[in-house]
């Protein structure tokens, strides 16, 4: 069988069985990504079916997803919204950072990966998935909670902070001295606040520039200009996914809309596939050295999740369930945990045990998290009633 | 009434009120139109027992519901000065005879002396229709007229 041949049966096996996933996924209610990460995991290297015939196209394919995923992340947002969650979420947003990213760092210093290895372990542990958050949220009816508000603001905090955190890591995994290190930090703050300042005055006009009645011509402009501006974001350290993002933020209004709506499909595909290869790069042999690691993480961050969203909640004057359910509700992590790490390891900056570590806390936070949100309710009500009999049958 | 109107950043607005017995009842309004109606839970107050979702038309008629009486109530407020004029809402159903008929086709004015002076439509006013305004099953006719010219009028929409 010739190359092409070969190619096309891979990678439409590989597609077909990520469908297959995912319907699974669908059917007991969980986020996909765990699955495309095992399905990876199955497919690469010292997997039962080593793929190798579909590099080329996986490798572009995984870093349009990271673009994409990004990209849309930015459209669901306005600058004026950004600001806003800020104003109101600072301070949940600092604890946030603060409980999460530490126990992250202290598992790399702890396993010698260094200052570096700490860094990016401090973003995996640290983000919550926005997707998973506002999906679980959704089908469990609680969008119209009083607590809802709190979650969402933390998460417009914490990609904000992505936006900050994704050049500064480039530029520090880029392996730039200290200085040139802080001349890439500086660019790229220079940058984000130009970008977010035209985007709160002119983002009509960013608008206009890749609206089209045609959705053809839509779909070429709003996918060419993300990838163009990703490219000269790259070129510039300042990472191509905060580019995304940021063109993401300037679109607004119906455009923002109609993309968003236009580019889903593309994005699902697309970071399927980049799921997929961040498996692929990884031996599952790897994993089970470090999946006690994984596991006490997994445990350490849930409590600190729970607790940043309690407390913030308990700041906007949410009762004690409520509290209960936005610290639930935000323990997911899930497509920017990898993302992170999938940079890292591209860098090849890292040891290679992170990818392993940061597959399987993924794994576990991708399937505790809407597990989390589910059974907070019942399990706050009964602590909540287990006292009072206690007093009752003390009384009695 | 204090609407408290909460941005939900990536999803949408909520715009909800506390009633008097101390619920929260409200809509959340997604990006993309969705409609959701919630209701607070009576022992926490922060949490819903329902987020309905409702199509346009599901949330028109809803409104229509809760509207129309008002609106006759206030109607009738006005014409409690003069003795023997009433108000009354008057629906057109499905099964009566002019959905999809003009109110010129209903003759009321000649036939019963009743004026119809509002149609409350999808959570919408429309003031002093014109003989042409054409019907649509679960339409709301906002009819003043004596006690018996009322009583009339609902037999014409009834029975024709």
């Amino acid at each position: 069988m010739d190359h092409t041949a070969l190619s096309l049966i891979e990678l439409g096996g590989v597609f077909f069985v990520l469908g297959v996933l995912g319907r699974l996924a669908g059917r007991i209610g969980l986020s996909p990504i765990p699955l495309y990460l095992l399905g990876g995991l199955c497919f690469g290297s010292g997997g039962l079916i080593p793929l190798t015939d579909i590099g080329d196209f996986t490798h572009l394919a995984s870093e349009i997803g990271v673009v994409l995923l990004l990209l849309l992340l930015g459209l669901e947002y306005s600058a004026a919204e950004l600001f806003t969650g800020l104003r109101r979420s600072w301070t949940a947003g600092l604890l946030d950072i603060v409980l999460n990213a530490l126990p992250g760092a202290a598992v790399a210093l702890l396993l010698g990966w260094g200052p570096i290895g700490a860094i990016v372990m401090a973003g995996v542990t640290y983000i919550s998935s926005s997707g998973i958050v506002a999906k679980v949220l959704g089908d469990l009816g609680r969008l119209g909670n009083r607590e809802t508000p709190v979650v969402l603001s933390i998460l417009v905090f914490e990609d904000l902070v992505m936006a900050l955190y994704l050049p500064i890591l480039t530029a520090i995994l880029g392996g730039v001295s200290f200085l040139g290190g802080l001349e890439a930090v500086g660019i790229s703050l220079l940058v984000i606040t130009v970008v977010l300042v035209i985007a709160l005055k002119f983002g009509r006009y960013v608008s206009a520039i890749v609206d089209s009645d045609d959705r053809e011509v839509f779909l070429l402009k709003i996918l060419g200009a993300a990838l163009l501006v990703a490219g000269l974001a790259s070129a510039m350290q300042v990472s191509a996914a905060v580019g995304a993002f940021l063109l993401g933020i300037a679109v607004s209004g119906s455009t923002a809309h109609n993309a968003t709506r236009l580019l889903e499909p593309l994005r699902d595909l697309f970071a399927a596939v980049f799921f997929v290869v961040f498996g692929l790069n990884t031996d599952p042999a790897s994993i089970p050295p470090v999946l006690g690691w994984a596991v006490v993480l997994a445990l350490v961050t849930t409590l600190t999740k729970v607790g940043t969203g309690w407390w913030a909640a308990r700041r906007q004057g949410i009762g004690k369930l409520g509290r209960a359910r936005a610290g639930a509700a935000l323990v997911a992590r899930g497509e920017f945990s990898i993302v992170i790490a999938g940079l890292a390891v591209t860098a090849g900056a890292v040891d290679g045990e992170l990818a392993a570590l940061a597959t399987a806390y993924v794994l576990l936070m991708a399937i505790l998290g809407p597990t989390a949100a589910r059974i907070v309710e019942p399990v706050a009500r009964a602590l909540q009633r287990k006292p009072r009999e206690q007093r009752t049958e003390a009384t009695a | 009434m204090n609407v408290e109107v909460t941005p939900l950043p990536g999803i949408g607005v909520r715009k909800d009120f506390a009633t008097r017995a101390g619920r929260r009842i409200g809509v959340v309004t997604q990006r993309d139109g969705k409609i959701e109606l919630i209701v607070s839970k009576a022992d926490d107050v922060d949490a819903c027992l329902a987020s309905l979702p409702l199509t346009a038309d599901e949330a028109g008629a809803l409104a229509n519901l809760l509207g129309a009486p008002q609106l006759v109530a206030q109607l009738t407020e006005e014409h409690r000065e003069l003795p023997g004029i009433h108000t009354r809402q008057l629906p057109i159903t499905e099964d009566g005879l002019f959905d999809g008929r003009t109110l010129g086709d209903t003759a009321m004015r000649t036939r019963t002396s009743v004026s119809v002076v509002a149609v409350a439509r999808a959570g919408q006013v429309h003031p002093s229709p014109t003989p042409d305004f054409t019907f649509t099953a679960g339409d709301l006719l906002v009819a003043v007229g004596t006690s018996e010219g009322l009583d009339a009028a609902a037999k014409i929409l009834k029975q024709g």
